[in-house]
């Protein structure tokens, strides 16, 4: 279910690291939670943000959930195709990458959950 | 999946089968509610083109009866009671003296002199008390709150008279809306009402609770054909909001007046007097200041209950509902705004999480129904 590649935190948010990169979205448990994801509010690339820090907002047809960046970076990238379909979230959460971050601080990556200890957490 | 804890809740009879056939359950001002069970737009969608299923027995009942029960429910309500015939339903409101609202209803003339009020879930203990004390001096009328008596199950959707006309011998089609009659559905008596609060075509139908769970069930049975669903309440409120019906402590509370709430409609003028309407006639001879609107979403976003109302950077109104709804698939909501800014067409702003985005004001409803 949670991919053994990703980083998870504990606000439901995954990180996937490559080199000096990491792409973040929401986990499976995140959109279950939510339901129908209708809207996604994702920050502009350049935008520097903290870990912890929120990063964007996802709305569903009956809630709002800010995101929270799971490691402290520069966005880089941003996933347009999920702008105009972003119920693609609720389809494959762990395909959709939200925002790409070049990570400033890459130990940080070891205070995040494995995927065995995120799966304990969303039982 | 950790589920809240529902000890302090209060359950309908339905409770033990949402939890057994999925649904998502959520406290509710005091009840513990599905809001969803297979997704809000699934489920929206369902009422909009075939038909939803809706456990709705949170809602309250208050019965005025005796000689002048008529006199007490136009002396507490804003609508004129004396049109409605035995067997006729209206939407009106219970209102303080200033003219805002204490609550929304639905009133029903169950007799000459009996009279059934259902209102929202969140209100029922106030309602009762205001409506005591308000009807003290009226002669012969005593009001009971009788929100115990009845499950409330309501079948929306373009298909839903077919599916109830399976279980009843009552002829629906005879049964004109906001109007109801007392039959048997699946052989229990009910109550069954053509009303409801999703802009559909639909029944509601009131059951004793003992009954609830076999008139759901055979409800649901006589529905398979057409693929009728259970629903939660998540779906309930993007319907109504496409519909333009109020929510009472979002779009109309005891701060907001009726003619505010462009509700109109529901003020009896030509009534000798009820509470509220000394303070309306002023108003309306003032004139308004602000008004409920209806909006759509100009820049990408949705605003959302208590977001502000803009001009550059004055607050000037506040968004009551809005969502992203599933049928009309914009992003919509109602707001009140200065009375120069109600017109069809004109724009504001709305602060969404700080950022300003631009709204226009549309015409209500957002979503009307086909009419065969």
């Amino acid at each position: 279910m949670y991919p053994n590649d990703f980083k998870y935190t504990k606000d439901h948010e995954w990180v996937k690291v490559s080199g000096a990169e990491g792409q973040i979205g929401i986990t499976d448990y995140a959109q279950k939670q939510l339901g129908d994801i209708v809207y996604l509010d994702l920050p502009e690339p350049g935008k520097v943000v903290k870990q912890g820090q929120v990063l964007g907002t996802v709305e569903s047809v009956k809630a709002v959930s800010e995101i929270f960046s799971p490691v402290s970076g520069e966005v880089v990238r941003v996933n347009k195709d999920l702008a105009d379909k972003p119920e693609k979230v609720n389809a494959a959460p762990h395909e959709s990458w939200m925002v790409a971050v070049k990570l400033s601080n890459p130990a940080e990556v070891n205070t995040l959950l494995d995927a065995t200890q995120y799966a304990e957490l969303a039982k | 999946m950790s589920q809240s804890t529902t000890e302090n809740l209060k359950k309908t009879a339905l409770n033990a089968w949402h939890r057994a056939h999925g649904a998502r359950m959520v406290p509710f001002v005091g009840w513990d509610m599905p809001v969803e069970y297979t997704g809000v737009s699934n489920e929206h969608l369902a009422v909009r083109t075939r038909a939803g299923l809706f456990d709705v027995s949170h809602m309250g009942q208050v019965e005025i009866a005796g000689k002048d029960a008529l006199a007490a429910v136009q002396h507490i309500t804003s609508n004129d009671a004396s049109r409605l015939k035995v067997g006729q339903a209206h939407y009106s409101g219970l209102m303080t003296p200033k003219g805002t609202f204490v609550d929304d209803l639905l009133v029903y003339r169950f007799g000459d002199q009996h009279f059934l009020m259902v209102v929202n879930a969140s209100n029922v203990d106030k309602d009762y008390a205001h409506i005591v004390e308000q009807i003290k001096g009226i002669g012969d009328a005593s009001a009971v709150n009788s929100s115990s008596r009845y499950e409330l199950i309501a079948v929306q959707g373009p298909q839903a008279r077919g599916i109830v006309q399976k279980l009843t011998s009552v002829d629906l089609s005879a049964i004109k809306y906001y109007w109801f009659t007392h039959g048997e559905v699946a052989g229990a008596r009910a109550t069954l009402s053509r009303t409801g609060y999703t802009g559909e075509d639909g029944f509601e139908i009131f059951v004793a609770p003992a009954q609830a769970v076999r008139v759901w069930e055979a409800l649901l049975e006589a529905g398979r054909d057409v693929d009728l669903i259970p629903c939660g309440l998540g779906a309930r409120d993007t319907l109504r909001l496409e519909a333009a019906m109020r929510l009472y402590g979002n779009d109309i509370d005891d701060t907001t007046t009726v003619l505010e709430a462009d509700l109109e409609w529901i003020v009896g003028w030509n009534k000798t007097e009820f509470v509220g309407k000394e303070a309306l006639a002023q108003q309306k001879a003032r004139g308004l200041t602000r008004r409920l609107v209806g909006f759509e979403m100009v820049d990408r976003g949705i605003a959302r209950h208590g977001h502000d109302v803009c001009d550059g950077a004055a607050k000037v109104g506040a968004v009551t509902s809005g969502t992203q709804t599933p049928f009309v698939k914009k992003a919509i909501g109602m707001a009140y705004v200065p009375i120069a800014k109600t017109a069809p067409g004109t724009e504001f702003e709305v602060d969404i999480r700080g950022r300003h985005m631009r709204a226009r004001v549309v015409a209500l409803p957002f979503y009307k129904r086909p009419r065969g």
